[in-house]
């Protein structure tokens, strides 16, 4: 993909800097975030820049290019998402209700979480699978860029105090079941169970730069694309396009929408309030 | 300011809101020439503020999908639990980072990505509310060049919201909310 062509006012000095850093990122790194939406990388760019005490972006650049224990500082500012388990209950209850029937005509099925982060998301789905009884003949593909969130994700450990509001958006998503039977409390954290993540695969994979990796019934993928501009958003989508079976379903973050995609004729809405989009034979 | 119409006006509103903003936008015409953006503080659960007031308002009301491209005759609400913002080209830009000031959506956040945006084609209007939350915003787009009206906060719902932009604004103009809108109708009658 080209590198983004933008055009700052003459002389905007952050505009050239961010931009040079975002092109340095790449260059030493190969990690790409020349496409992302600008307002949102700025902002973030920003925090790191303030919390990690540098001055302008242009001395963050240096330390970034030459001490690799920098990348990984700011790789926590520009990818990490804080979400929840069963975040917008209402997704997960009509994917329960509206999808799962689908998924049960399938011997096995595969699950792409695209952009896991610390993996609210991945147990979410494990926990649903297991309450309908589609755990076993399931495997959850869990990607993102960020080793460290990946890390966090596969541990399985979540700070104590946000279990009230998982337990409750767990029940709102028409949980058949306790939260409390998935995890164990140790001071104050819960440890959610290993076996949920026993046909989990967490998987260090860029929606920018990297490729299909397998085939899968469902793509789930909230709250990413948002952080995305449109040519980078089409690249995405063009790829969940390519991963998912024959009517295969996406489900997208509730303000997120392929009506602006050139992609947008790939797919037909399932459950149109909630974004969940089936793809069509076309 | 003159009478030229901006290329986008942006609201803060928080404890108070509904009221304030009930005085200014169903004053609006159908075809009010520009865009409008507005940052109200609720509760995190499905806003009822969209479908309050599109059945009040001439004007198109509704809450963006991300990356929708702003137009005209239309108020855009940030939606429950999302940071809204905007990109130059105009189109909207949504993210769920966290909370500034224990705000998401928060008013900061929009005012300065069109500050940022739209430099001195800006109107700014902060609204009613008890914290501090548009303040630095509000500086902002002063520095960029933009315009900001404040509700007096003599006659206000809550009063520390606007004390807090008048505080930070040099240049701002504290009027009542009927001025505010008459304001507003000024720059729709080019």
């Amino acid at each position: 993909m080209d590198a983004a062509v933008t055009n700052p006012p003459a002389g905007n000095v952050e505009d050239i800097e961010i931009q040079l850093l975002l092109e340095a990122l790449f260059l030493r790194y190969h990690y790409d975030f020349r496409h992302y939406a600008r307002t949102s990388i700025r902002r973030r760019l920003r925090q790191a820049r303030d919390q990690l005490g540098f001055p302008n972006f242009s001395a963050m650049q240096e330390e970034v290019l030459h001490d690799e224990d920098m990348l990984s500082r700011l790789l926590d500012y520009l990818t990490v998402q804080v979400s929840e388990m069963f975040r917008d209950p209402s997704y997960f209850l009509a994917l329960r209700e509206k999808v799962v029937p689908h998924l049960r005509t399938y011997p096995s099925l595969k699950i792409w979480i695209a952009g896991c982060s610390h993996g609210e998301e991945v147990h979410s789905f494990a926990i649903l699978l297991h309450e309908e009884g589609l755990l076993d003949r399931t495997i959850i593909y869990a990607s993102d860029i960020n080793p460290a969130a990946l890390e966090i994700a596969r541990s399985g450990i979540y700070p104590l105090d946000r279990i009230a509001t998982f337990s409750r958006n767990h029940q709102l998503a028409g949980g058949k079941s306790s939260l409390a039977d998935y995890y164990t409390t140790a001071y104050d954290r819960a440890v959610f169970d290993k076996k949920l993540r026993a046909k989990v695969v967490f998987s260090d994979h860029s929606l920018v730069t990297d490729e299909v990796f397998t085939e899968c019934q469902l793509v789930s993928c909230r709250n990413v694309m948002i952080y995305f501009d449109r040519p980078l958003q089409d690249r995405a989508v063009g790829l969940f396009r390519d991963s998912l079976t024959r009517r295969g379903f996406l489900g997208l973050g509730s303000k997120e929408t392929l009506r602006f995609s050139e992609h947008a004729d790939s797919f037909t809405d399932f459950v149109r309030e909630e974004k969940i989009y089936q793809r069509t034979d076309a | 300011m003159t009478g030229a119409a901006p290329r986008a006006i942006v609201i803060g509103a928080s404890a108070g809101a509904v009221q304030a903003l009930s005085d200014i936008l169903p004053r609006l015409p159908a075809d009010y020439p520009v865009p409008i953006l507005v940052v109200v503080h609720v509760p995190a659960a499905p806003s009822g503020l969209t479908r309050l007031f599109a059945a009040k308002c001439a004007v198109a009301v509704v809450e963006p999908d991300d990356k929708e491209r702003i137009a005209p005759g239309t108020v855009y609400f940030a939606p429950p639990a999302y940071h809204l913002m905007v990109e130059r080209e105009g189109t909207i830009a949504l993210s769920t980072d966290e909370p500034v000031l224990f705000s998401r959506p928060s008013i900061d956040v929009l005012f300065e990505s069109a500050a940022e945006s739209f430099g001195p084609e800006l109107l700014a209007v902060v609204l009613t509310g008890a914290n501090e939350d548009g303040a630095r915003g509000a500086a902002l787009i002063e520095q960029a060049g933009g315009s900001v009206l404040v509700e007096d906060p003599a006659s206000a719902y809550a009063a520390t919201m606007p004390a807090a932009a008048l505080a930070r604004c040099a240049d701002a103009r504290a009027l009542s909310l009927d001025s505010i809108a008459d304001h507003l109708l000024g720059l729709g009658a080019a």
